[in-house]
């Protein structure tokens, strides 16, 4: 058990920098997911930690000993890798121990300690098959049970879901998760997938262009983004941003987005965008289900207008609708009793209390 | 209007179906018919060895029906399996295809390893030099080769030139190029996690080679193994450059030499040496052919 | 403050001389470990391939007992002899016929194959297979066998309809069609393997696709087949150009070069004038004339083959 922190870690490769300089501090039992685009240094970041790539800069530390030149077998950590990496030629149980077995561990603690590990994963009936007769979701327990036996300081997941269809990723997220649980291993998890970021994360990592953009829990990233970018990243459907201007009509702050739609920024918002100059162009971000349809009482804050609605897609407990305003394409979540049909008008609400203003320029939400 | 070209559609298609399965049948009939054309030519010189080899010296200048053998007999198998210098030829092919068999193994795989996982400076020149060594042929590099060790002799007082072990020194030159560049291939399409996954359980770079690599890709290490063994069994060239006691040479060379006196040809016993020279390819190709085809077709793919 | 501002500097230089230092160490220690393990078959291409052509070129400039510099004079002497243009003109027949035949068999017989059903693929695959697998110094002898002047088992044959008897080894050209003839036997099972190889890589969609599009079974190949299958078959091809050229078994042991050295191709008549002749350098010299065709085909197969490794 141990926590892990990166100061200013930085990768390059030739003139090219993939990471540019991260600062992270995870704490001992913490899960702490990376999320980006592909392309955005999550995995090199995890593969720095576990040694498999130098370090350009910066300093990486486990436990409290810096690791920079500490080969991977000496760091005390165990990584599941995104296509299990399972060794074809070695039985499940060989595949486990083969850690332990070049460590020369005595035989009965090796047979125990995957006995052990086995049986939390639920797979002691399959310890004598070959990798090549497990299933998808077999093969993971098995990359994970390599990792469990091990006992590390820190486990490192490498996009350990991504090759697992759709059902199964989310049956094996849950089990990730009670495994954790159970174990209680600092443990780093790398995806692309903001689901699987948000539902496993103690601590969600948002990464793009080799920086990070903002470190939070799950409620904070999506409740409380920092940039247009986690905003629109966490969440799906995604946020909607209509380009908009503040300005005071009658002593009140307004959000105007056409020269015919203008909505009153509710005052526990407007205190907080009241130093913005008006001249500023901003964005403003809707969350699809801030977007509804319009009900017969308004509660303060939330604001009634008209759509022509584009296209419409039923999703069973809700239906998303889709209309364009400005040139700017939004969707919105709406009962299915609303009556939305492609084509045709509904008069919308939108709920501000919720909203978000962005600086259109630099991507900053206010 | 509509109702003919249903009509027209409707006989048209059912011809067409008709017509390939048909097609099919008749090719099927054909392939088998020049099949079996190819392979009666392909199986005609080692059946007359084995024809030849069961008839006596007697039969055989009767000019009898030379596809038919009236009275079998083995002695020719008796005579050569009996005579010390065949037996001689014998051991020294075997002792030669299975030392340069081991050496090329020990050279090209930790080469190949190397050049597949340690990317290091001059590692994909050499990969390609690897190749191109591979396609330097025998044929031009017996003279020197001749002459360099006629030299080394001169100098050093090592005599390596009429000793059957100089082939050990030698027949690397050309199974090595090939087995490397086709291990290159197999460690290759090994997954990189693999030896990552090694790597933090702990292994060193031998143990990830040993204990990983050379289980994984055990198959082409087998094609690999058959191919050094053909080609160190069945060359030619170079013993007969760098052998001429009769003590020291190998099968194919021992056959032509010895067995052909003069102008007269004992064909009974040379088709017997040639058909049981031929054997141990043979039986290695009828047990392992999967690995044998795999070795041939790995060659024309980049490692 | 200046104090404190200096040990922190201290710490920091170290630090990174530290890691500078180590990080140099773990990669000079990979790459000494990687090229200690290539070191062998370096030294092995090094000393036993590269070395040797280099001091063929040496040799080829020097006299007959290899005590003087002749300069190109061995050269000049070959092109005034009419054995050596006969050699010239024999190898590239020998090669170039040899190749296209075993490549036209071996493509039709890879069709065979491919056509019948799949599980009895193996067995006759299997058989025609045979020629490559024998020693080619063994296969020959029996060939001999079969061409002997007075025994010749297809001179009988031939005979029982009336033809013959044919000198296969006793007449120059019948000589040299013996010789392609046994080269192609051996060969053409090479071409045939790799084709089928290639053949089975095709999807069988695109076969369907061009079905329904109306292509007959010459359309499917030309369209089809062989686009898929070019690369594969330019690879084979140049790599039995090489294989076929240099090639010494056959003829030494099936005409030693004869009747007359008219089937002496580069190797063979190397071997005769080098080492039977004892004229090492001459030797040396006519074997150096396969280096430029050897070239230009090795040039062209590594460009094919990493551009097959670019597409795989």
């Amino acid at each position: 058990m141990a926590e892990v922190s990166l100061r200013k870690v930085v990768k390059r490769y030739d003139e090219v920098e993939a990471v540019r300089g991260i600062d992270l501090d995870i704490a001992d039992h913490e899960f702490v997911v990376l999320v980006g685009p592909s392309g955005c240094g999550k995995s090199t970041t995890l593969r720095m930690i576990a040694g498999l790539e130098d370090i350009s800069d910066g300093d990486i530390t486990i436990g409290g000993d810096i690791v920079n030149d500490v080969p991977p077998k000496d760091r005390d950590i165990a990584m599941v890798f995104q296509n299990y990496a399972l060794y074809p030629h070695m039985t499940v149980a060989e595949n486990m121990s083969f850690g332990l077995r070049l460590k020369h561990y005595p035989k009965a603690e090796i047979k125990s300690r995957v006995a052990e590990a086995a049986r939390m994963l639920d797979i002691t009936d399959l310890i004598d098959r070959k990798p090549k007769q497990l299933s998808g979701g077999q093969r993971q327990r098995v990359a994970m049970g390599r990792a469990i036996v091990r006992n590390p300081k820190v486990f490192l997941f490498d996009e350990p879901l991504s090759n697992l269809d759709a059902k199964l990723r989310v049956q094996m997220r849950i089990e990730i998760k009670k495994v954790h649980q159970k174990v209680r291993t600092t443990t780093v998890y790398v995806t692309h997938d903001q689901v699987e970021a948000m539902t496993l994360a103690d601590r969600v990592v948002v990464m793009n262009h080799g920086r990070i953009e903002q470190i939070g829990t799950p409620n904070e990233l999506y409740h409380k983004p920092a940039t247009r970018f986690v905003a629109s990243f966490i969440g799906s459907p995604a946020m909607n941003f209509v380009p908009c201007r503040l300005e005071d009509v009658g002593g009140r702050l307004h959000v105007r987005l056409t020269d015919r739609l203008a909505f009153p920024v509710p005052p526990a918002r407007a205190a907080r965008y009241q130093a913005v100059p008006r001249s500023e162009k901003l964005l403003l971000g809707m969350r699809p289900e801030h977007v509804t349809e319009a009900r017969p009482h308004t509660e303060p804050g939330i604001e009634p207008f008209d759509a022509v609605l584009d296209v419409t897609e039923p999703m069973g407990m809700e239906t998303l609708v889709y209309f364009t305003l400005e040139g700017t394409q939004i969707c919105g979540r709406v009962n299915p009793n609303a009556g939305a049909q492609d084509g045709a008008p509904l008069r919308l609400a939108v709920d501000l209390n919720n909203m978000h203003l962005l600086n259109e320029v630099t991507g900053v939400v206010l | 209007m509509s109702a003919i070209t249903v009509d027209k559609a409707g006989p048209t298609r059912k011809v067409k179906y008709g017509s390939i399965s048909r097609d099919r049948a008749w090719a099927l009939r054909w392939s088998y018919f020049f099949l079996i054309l190819f392979a009666i030519l392909s199986l005609t010189p080692p059946l007359y060895m084995l024809i030849t080899s069961l008839k006596s010296s007697a039969e055989i200048s009767a000019a009898t029906n030379p596809w038919w053998v009236y009275h079998p007999t083995l002695e020719n198998y008796i005579g050569l399996l009996t005579s010390n210098q065949f037996l001689r030829f014998f051991w020294n092919s075997a002792w030669v295809s299975i030392f340069v068999v081991t050496i090329t193994m020990l050279i090209s795989v930790p080469a190949a390893f190397a050049l597949a996982r340690m990317k290091f400076w001059g590692s994909a020149t050499l990969a390609t030099g690897v190749f191109l060594t591979y396609l330097i042929p025998d044929t031009l590099l017996f003279i020197p080769l001749f002459k360099m060790f006629a030299l080394f002799g001169d100098y050093t007082g090592i005599q390596l030139v009429n000793r059957w072990y100089v082939l050990l020194i030698i027949y690397p030159t050309l199974t090595v190029p090939f087995c490397t560049w086709i291990m290159i291939g197999y460690f290759a399409s090994i997954p990189k996690e693999l030896d990552e996954a090694a790597i933090i359980d702990g292994a060193s770079w031998f143990q990830t080679l040993t204990r990983i690599f050379i289980p994984v890709a055990l198959p082409g290490l087998i094609a690999a193994t058959i191919f050094a063994f053909t080609v160190s069994w069945a060359q030619f060239l170079y013993p007969l450059v760098f052998t001429t006691s009769t003590d020291q040479l190998v099968l194919p060379v021992g056959i032509i030499t010895t067995l052909i006196k003069g102008d007269v040809f004992n064909w009974g016993q040379i088709m017997t040496g040639a058909l049981l020279g031929a054997a141990p390819p043979l039986i290695i190709y009828a047990f392992l052919m999967d690995y044998y085809i795999a070795g041939l077709t790995a060659g024309a793919t980049k490692g | 403050m200046v104090d404190v501002a200096f040990q922190q500097n201290r710490v920091q230089a170290t630090k990174a001389a530290r890691r500078r230092n180590g990080l140099h160490k773990a990669l000079k220690r990979k790459s000494t470990v990687a090229f200690l393990m290539t070191l062998p078959l370096i030294l092995l291409i090094a000393v036993l391939v590269v070395y040797p052509a280099f001091y063929s070129l040496h040799l080829a400039t020097l006299n007959k007992s290899m005590t003087k510099f002749v300069g190109l004079g061995n050269f000049e002497f070959l092109f005034k002899r009419d054995t050596f243009w006969l050699v010239v003109k024999q190898s590239c027949i020998f090669a170039i016929s040899a190749v296209i035949f075993k490549a036209l068999i071996g493509f039709i017989v890879a069709h065979f194959v491919h056509n019948v059903p799949a599980n009895k693929q193996r067995r006759w695959r299997g058989m025609l297979l045979v020629p490559w697998v024998i020693p080619p110094a063994m296969s020959t002898l029996a060939w001999l066998w079969l061409f002997d002047p007075s025994y010749s088992a297809f001179n009988y044959t031939l005979a029982l309809f009336g033809i013959g008897p044919i000198p296969w080894t006793g007449d120059a050209n019948w000589a040299r069609f013996s010789v392609i003839l046994v080269n192609v036997w051996y060969g053409a099972p090479f071409f045939m393997i790799m084709y089928l190889a290639a053949l089975k890589s095709v999807p069988e969609q695109l076969y369907e696709a061009a079905a329904i599009d109306g292509a007959n079974w010459w359309q499917r190949i030309w369209y089809v087949t062989l686009p898929m299958m070019r690369n594969i078959i330019a690879i084979t091809t140049l790599f039995s150009l090489i294989v076929t050229f240099a090639n010494f078994d056959i003829v030494r042991i099936l005409t030693a070069g004869g009747p007359l050295d008219h089937t002496h191709i580069f190797a063979t008549w190397a071997f005769r004038v080098g080492i039977e002749g004892s004229d090492i350098p001459l030797g040396a010299s006519v074997s150096l004339f396969m280096v430029p065709i050897l070239a230009v085909a090795a040039i062209f197969i590594l460009r094919d083959v990493s551009k097959r490794g670019n597409e795989a």
